[in-house]
């Protein structure tokens, strides 16, 4: 059940240091497994099973190119964690547009002051 | 009415995350609004219910709370206590997230003035990087894991 829980979306799968480190990798374009393996230190069954757990959320795409295999980020899949985090840019964003009429105001109020 | 941009929050480490926004206003203004309690109880809301309490006691060690009902009724509150306080310029708080208890952050307000207009960052700092995901998810489904070292790299593609 714990295991399930590990793997059932993107939150979960991006939740582990060493895969966020191979999207990190694969962000800046696709790449062959060997390529994983010498830039991040690991054993190649270690990527490999980070790899399994990022392609079955959807977060990794994977395609045959001659002999070997490309794995690359697919951002779609990332979209609900991007959007969790503008969740709370936007809080921000709407309590700064009130603040924004506050100080209007404020500085109104100033440079009345100024005036007189 | 002048909008000065939309603010941007990004997370620098796994504990902290950091608001920025610039303000078409002197920081001394923006201050004010910022510890005036008549003036917080105006903003802070972000138009997402009623800020019922604002309490601000402005001194090193002096307490702060405030209050929000939202429409259905659910009431959010958060509270800490004043660390350093430089006037116009950086105030460093502690705060709890009430639903959240727990988790305690260290917020450091700075704001700088260039031409009239003032750079504002908060920088709120936790003690875990769970603490950091219950905040951002405040008001979210509980439980959700942390991605968020990718969002610069990765999800930027998505804007």
């Amino acid at each position: 059940m714990a295991r399930a829980a590990t793997t059932a979306d993107a939150f979960n799968a991006v939740a582990e240091p060493r895969r966020r480190q191979i999207l990190d990798v694969l962000a800046g374009g696709e790449r062959p497994v060997n390529d994983l393996v010498a830039l991040l230190g690991l054993a190649q069954p270690q990527v490999s099973k980070h790899l399994r757990v990022l392609r079955e959320v959807g977060v990794v795409d994977v395609r045959e190119d001659g002999r070997q295999r490309l794995y690359r980020v697919n951002g779609y899949a990332l979209k609900p964690i991007h959007d969790w985090v503008q969740g709370y840019e936007r809080l921000w964003s709407e309590r700064f547009d009130q603040l924004d009429v506050v100080l209007e105001e404020l500085k109104d109020e100033e440079g009345e002051s100024d005036g007189e | 009415m002048v909008s000065s941009g939309t603010a941007t929050v990004t997370l620098p480490t796994d504990e902290q995350i950091l608001i920025t926004r610039e303000f078409d206003a002197p920081k001394h203004l923006v201050w004010e609004a910022w510890t005036n309690p008549e003036l917080v109880k105006r903003w802070w809301h972000a138009k997402r219910g009623e800020v019922t309490l604002v309490e601000i006691d402005l001194r090193v060690g002096g307490a702060w709370r405030y209050v929000m009902v939202t429409p259905d009724g659910l009431e959010v509150g958060f509270h800490g206590e004043y660390r350093e306080i430089v006037p116009n310029e950086r105030l460093v708080s502690t705060e709890v997230y009430e639903g959240f208890p727990d988790g305690e952050a260290l917020n450091t307000l700075t704001l700088t003035e260039v031409d009239g207009r003032t750079a504002l960052e908060v920088l709120v700092q936790h003690s875990s990087k769970e603490h950091r995901d219950g905040h951002i998810n405040s008001g979210m489904e509980p439980g959700m894991q942390d991605a968020m070292d990718l969002l610069e790299e990765v999800a930027v593609s998505l804007r």
